[in-house]
């Protein structure tokens, strides 16, 4: 219960025990990559044979490190790639959104915000198959009418940053529209006032108050779009980003050179939310 | 304002809405000759005459409820401690501490368990050095290794709707629960959870959807006895590139994991646009 009750120190001592337990659950696995990405072996295993930098910047004994290994480097990239498109999209639709849900009045707008939602709550797997399967009935369509061979509606990158895109879209969303929805809007009231114009207002006055929640809805879209599993696996064509690629060699049991990318990974992801959360 | 309109109709016009109905009309059609197609409910069929399609479709809900409760079980007395006994700068460590490893990606944390669990990993050769096993057990592939990954990439969709739910509870209704006689059990069930109805229920539809929908887990965890529904779809999509019975295994998938999101709506009174605000 409550510090201000009476608590026996057995109780105390049990409930302590239990959240440290609970920490030492939450970070064992992240500590283990972490720690194997030095190991001087050849696979992420116990006994511990001593300290190397093979597995980052290796490239001879039969070792890959990790800046030698060109497919990961290339799926990284491909990563950086998807997650920017992934970004700029939401964020733009995202902006044009909240200020649909915000400003606007229209028939059926409860419908439409509702519908917005939903993209969260369908399977990311069933997301990419859907994207799959109607796209390919565009490129089909295309060619039989057409005679247009549309490659961009085959699996492929494209697919994959419109496949994230779809739902990543809907965070996007909240995030703008719930800042938005605190604006003072005499704000810009004044601002027409004194005889600005509309694009000035917006530019001048909407933008630069809205500008925390634009920035913070572009790293949870990066971060969310880097991350992604479920929708990538099924609308991925013949270059992996990085997930997939890390996907298709856990099961093929990998060097460690997994565990330094892994590192990579957390230091980067870290770097970013903690410098966000610095912001706020 | 049509202008604003413009980039969410055809979002949801061309990345949801349409796609959706294609996956509709895929489950719902059979090949009677090359590119010549009759409605049909076959796979629907076939997936009722076929026990290990509804089997799995059964053991990926009933272990996704199973980790669902596993998740609120384990993060209810943490976000307890977070949100009501951890104070000042402890409390917002803590709370912190709590989201770290969700930066990281699935990918990372699965690789994570897969060194401490499988046979030559971190776990079993522990074991060993303590004398509790003879020789390196295999932990990974089994069912009870599947809860775990899954309860642990969930923890965080609950214990963030569960804290934020504690903390608006009043220290001073417990107090007085308490003064007025009750006991550590009663003041739970009359009062505190009562009270965080909503933010149990916001984080075991999020936790239930993402574990339903789960591929990456299942299948690395559990290896080839993992039977994950996704995997199905997966299988009949790309493997077998049987398009129409994807689409219908996807359908059923996506009844299920709707109908309960409903159901956990129904039953605590909650709208849905409110749940995922707060999640």
């Amino acid at each position: 219960m409550i510090p201000s009750l009476p608590r026996s120190a057995a109780s105390r001592y049990a409930t302590a025990a239990y959240v440290a337990a609970f920490f030492v659950f939450l970070f064992v696995p992240l500590a283990v990559v972490a720690i194997f990405a030095f190991n001087d072996a050849n696979y992420p295993a116990p006994p511990w044979r001593g300290f190397t930098l093979d597995w980052f910047v290796g490239g001879s004994k039969g070792r890959t490190g990790l800046f030698a290994d060109a497919p990961l480097m290339r799926s990284i990239v491909t990563s950086v790639v998807v997650a920017t498109g992934v970004t700029v999209l939401s964020v733009l639709v995202g902006t044009a959104n909240a200020f649909l849900l915000e400003r606007a009045d229209f028939h059926g707008k409860s419908a439409l915000s509702l519908l917005m939602l939903a993209p969260l709550v369908i399977p990311g797997v069933i997301l990419g198959i859907s994207i799959l399967a109607f796209a390919s009935r565009l490129a089909q369509f295309a060619d039989d009418t057409f005679g247009l061979e549309l490659d961009f509606l085959r699996p492929g990158l494209v697919l994959v940053v419109l496949g994230q895109f779809s739902y990543i879209v809907s965070i996007a969303t909240l995030t703008i529209a719930a800042r938005l929805k605190r604006f003072d809007a005499t704000l810009e009231d004044a601002a027409f006032n004194l005889g600005a114009s509309r694009a000035a207002v917006l530019w001048t006055v909407t933008l630069p108050y809205l500008k925390p929640a634009l920035i913070g809805a572009a790293a949870i879209s990066f971060l969310m779009s880097f991350e992604n599993f479920n929708t990538t696996l099924m609308l991925v064509g013949s270059d992996p980003p990085l997930t997939i690629m890390m996907y298709g060699r856990m099961r093929e049991g990998a060097t460690p050179v997994l565990n330094a990318v892994s590192l990579l990974l957390m230091v980067a992801s870290a770097a970013i939310a903690l410098s966000l959360m610095r912001k706020r | 304002m049509f202008l604003l309109l413009a980039p969410a109709i055809l979002w949801l016009g061309g990345l949801i809405v349409l796609p959706h109905v294609e996956l509709a009309v895929l489950s719902l059609r059979s090949r009677v000759a090359p590119r010549v197609y009759e409605w049909s409910l076959n796979q629907y069929a076939t997936f009722i005459d076929e026990p290990l399609y509804w089997h799995t479709f059964v053991r990926t809900a009933a272990m996704s409820i199973f980790a669902t409760l596993a998740t609120l079980l384990i993060a209810f007395p943490v976000a307890w401690y977070i949100a009501k006994i951890a104070k000042g700068r402890a409390k917002s460590t803590l709370f912190i501490l709590c989201l770290i490893p969700f930066w990281v990606s699935e990918t990372v944390r699965t690789l994570g368990w897969m060194i401490l669990l499988r046979e030559s990993g971190v776990l079993p050769r522990l074991l060993v050095d303590l004398g509790i096993t003879a020789a390196p057990v295999e932990l990974l592939y089994h069912d009870a290794t599947i809860l775990v990954g899954l309860v642990y990439t969930s923890m965080l969709f609950m214990v963030v709707p569960l804290v934020s739910a504690l903390e608006s509870l009043d220290d001073s209704l417990i107090e007085a629960a308490y003064d007025l006689g009750g006991n550590g059990w009663s003041i739970l069930r009359q009062i505190i959870i009562p009270h965080a109805a909503p933010g149990i229920v916001a984080g075991s539809i999020v936790v239930f959807m993402l574990t339903l929908g789960n591929y990456l887990t299942p299948t690395l965890l559990g290896g080839k006895n993992s039977l994950w529904f996704t995997e199905q779809i997966y299988t009949q999509f790309i493997t077998r590139f049987n398009w129409e019975q994807g689409a219908a295994f996807g359908f059923l998938l996506l009844i299920l994991s709707t109908a309960i999101v409903w159901l956990g709506l129904k039953l605590s009174g909650q709208r849905f646009g409110d749940v995922m605000r707060r999640s």
